[in-house]
């Protein structure tokens, strides 16, 4: 059996120009007044402001007052619908809201766009302002879309300071160019403090003595950090404290070379160097500890 | 000790993630004027005005105190600013104290907040200086190595943590200004919650809170309303990097103690006082601040939080507001804890109140373990 082509075209309903509404006297009056830029209501016989107007009370079928009130120009959303995808028609075109936002003074809501960047900005209870059109016609799209209110700004702070490392810091960088951890020991406890420092914390004595420490040592403790960070090359990442043999005060440093669950306290490492050539004045010149093999070391 | 000094009133604000309505200077003058209207008094009773927060690069804004002044009524009245790292809130309290204790006023407003909604303090306390590789992240890094060596020293069991996150949550659910407010809270709950820092947990740690605390402090001669009498204040810091320094159990928070007990007239702290509010930012500083602050004997803290000493219904209750796990508005989480012991003793505390409480300890830490500052409140005059 033959089947024949179903027949199909489109069809175009436009009056010519389009439609013209007579406004009556109240839409008229809300529609004079936007393009004005000012927003009015009209006072119902028992008292409620209506935005927009309406000719005749919805509650009681009385006709309205010719008492205008201007309302707003803010207002608070009482209900919203997110749009994630504007159409062509939309008032917008990116994301927004329809929301119903009764302006202040009013007794009623209007719908209008809200153009709010995240739904979550837009709770029942957010205040929003129109941003009007800066040609206006006397239509309700003289308001361009509502925005919620300045509730907060952004205030770039930058600092932007100049480091020089200090004496004694440069003393030890230097020494880790070298591939060598220096301390310093204290005259008068004969404690061995490292990194290099000028002065000893416990008795405020001038540090002169070096000493130049191996780069093995014993953790003493340790976090493992779930939290990723540039500094780490993974997650998760141990940092401990290092006691170096002959040091008196440990270092915080990076644990590599071995799983983070298998680090523990007692644990005995030794530096791991970046090569010769990719040195700087830098900790970053030690890699990380990693475990020597040796027994573990009896903590106190 | 000098002249006589009483709280004479508290101020709190809700504390919370973010207070989107208010500016910081809306969100201190919120917590004075509660404070105020505790005492029955207005900006005019005020002599002086004491303003503590953390660092600075929190919020970005330096000096806050200068733009706080208008806020805090505090035009041609002398106004200083307090820091202290985390203790700062603690130490605010103490430096207004000795206004009054020094006679040279008659009633100090002392106000400490943070608003940590406007950056991140986790970010603000690990800016990476050149020519050094710390690494250290945040607080919580900080602190999780020295936990780490408590349970090794004690053998504390591995649930001891939990139950005190579990503990102060329960108590901040009966305390309205409280921020985490978890129904249902419980062991199971704070167990399957990550590792942040192993071994701290996520629910072991406190949260990032907008929050404000304001006190009036008033002479003997200038009290109003209900007073909580100061019995002794105490302050100590000690240097961050010492070799021989215990992390585990500082010498500073062990002198600092011993100074506010003497003071107080405390020599058995457990039996003599009746609530403590102590600064405890990660559930394991609850047995290690016991040990420290001479409520358990050393290695024995554990054993007090695990028998249930330490619960609002315990012979010793701490943190029966919750606490710094349950609220943590960082530079007046010290403040807090030193008005939610006055506020004990003034049996003000609501739902949270330890019954009968005459005494009360206030506690504050901060930097690396390295401030401490307390005090002992009361319901009797010294």
């Amino acid at each position: 059996m033959e089947t024949s082509e179903p027949l199909v075209a489109r069809h175009v309903l436009e009056f010519p120009g389009g439609y013209t509404r007579t406004t009556g006297p109240v839409i008229g009056r809300f529609l004079t007044e936007l393009r004005a830029g000012r927003i009015v209501g009209v006072r119902t016989a028992e008292g409620r402001v209506l935005v927009p107007p309406l000719e005749y009370d919805p509650a009681t079928g009385d006709p309205v007052t010719d008492e205008y009130v201007e309302v707003g120009p803010a207002g608070t959303v009482t209900a919203s619908a997110w749009v994630q995808e504007p159409r062509p028609e939309h008032p917008l075109d990116r994301p927004f809201a329809w929301a119903l936002i009764r302006l202040d003074g009013a007794d009623t809501t209007l719908v209008h766009a809200v153009d709010a960047g995240d739904p979550k900005a837009l709770r029942p209870g957010a205040r929003v302002w129109p941003v009007w059109r800066e040609r206006r016609e006397g239509g309700i799209t003289d308001i361009a879309c509502f925005r919620p209110e300045v509730t907060m700004i952004v205030s770039p702070v930058r600092p932007e300071y100049r480091i020089q490392a200090g004496g004694a810091l440069r003393t030890f960088l230097e020494g880790v160019r070298r591939g060598v951890f220096l301390g310093g020991r204290c005259a008068t406890c004969a404690k061995v403090y490292v990194p290099f420092r000028a002065s000893c914390p416990e008795c405020g004595t001038r540090i002169a003595e070096q000493v130049e420490l191996p780069d093995t040592g014993t953790i003493t403790t340790f976090a493992i950090n779930n939290l990723p960070d540039p500094r780490a090359p993974e997650v998760p990442f141990v940092s401990a404290y290092i006691l170096l043999d002959g040091a008196d005060i440990p270092m915080i440093a990076l644990v590599g070379g071995v799983p983070a669950h298998e680090v523990r306290q007692g644990m005995r490492v030794r530096a791991e160097w970046v090569p010769e050539s990719e040195r700087t004045l830098s900790m970053a010149n030690v890699r990380w500890f990693t475990p020597t093999g040796e027994e573990d070391a009896e903590l106190s | 000790m000098g002249n006589r000094c009483a709280v004479i009133g508290v101020g709190q604000t809700r504390y919370t993630t973010k207070r989107r309505d208010v500016s910081i200077a809306g969100l201190v003058r919120e917590a004075a004027l509660r404070a105020l209207e505790d005492a029955g008094l207005t900006f005019k009773d005020i002599d002086a005005v004491v303003v503590g927060k953390a660092p600075d690069l929190f919020e970005g804004v330096m000096m806050p105190e200068a733009y706080l002044a208008d806020a805090l009524g505090a035009a041609g009245k002398p106004m200083m600013r307090v820091h202290t790292a985390g203790s700062v809130g603690g130490s605010t309290a103490l430096v207004g104290a000795s206004l009054v204790q020094g006679g040279v006023h008659d009633r100090v407003l002392v106000v400490a907040f943070e608003k940590q909604s406007e950056s991140n303090a986790t970010w603000a306390l690990s800016t990476h200086l050149p020519f050094n590789a710390s690494l250290v992240v945040g607080a919580g890094g900080y602190f999780a190595p020295h936990i780490r060596e408590y349970m090794r020293r004690t053998g504390a069991p591995d649930h001891i943590g939990t139950l005190v996150a579990v503990k102060d949550r329960l108590n901040a659910l009966k305390n309205p200004y409280a921020h985490l407010r978890i129904p249902g809270i419980d062991r199971a709950m704070v167990e399957s919650t990550p590792m942040l820092w192993e071994p701290i947990r996520y629910l072991e740690t406190c949260p990032s809170s907008d929050g404000a605390c304001a006190m009036v402090l008033a002479s003997e001669s200038a009290v109003t309303g209900t007073p909580a009498w100061v019995h002794g204040t105490a302050m100590r810091s000690e240097p961050i990097f010492r070799a021989g320094r215990d992390t585990v159990n500082p010498q500073g928070g062990k002198d600092c103690a011993a100074d506010v007990y003497r003071q107080a007239g405390v020599t058995d702290p457990r039996r003599q006082i009746d609530v403590a509010e102590v600064y405890v930012p990660f559930s394991w500083y609850e047995p290690m601040w016991l040990e420290n602050l001479g409520f358990a004997a050393e290695g024995e803290g554990w054993k007090l939080t695990e028998s249930g000493a330490t619960a609002l219904d315990g012979d010793i209750p701490w943190n029966a507001s919750g606490g710094v796990l349950s609220s943590n508005p960082i530079g007046a989480s010290g403040l807090i804890r030193f008005a939610e012991a006055a506020l004990q003793v003034r049996d003000m505390a609501g739902e949270h109140q330890v019954d009968g409480a005459r005494l009360a300890l206030g506690h504050a830490y901060g930097g690396g373990a390295q401030f401490f500052a307390m005090w002992i409140v009361g319901r009797e005059r010294p």
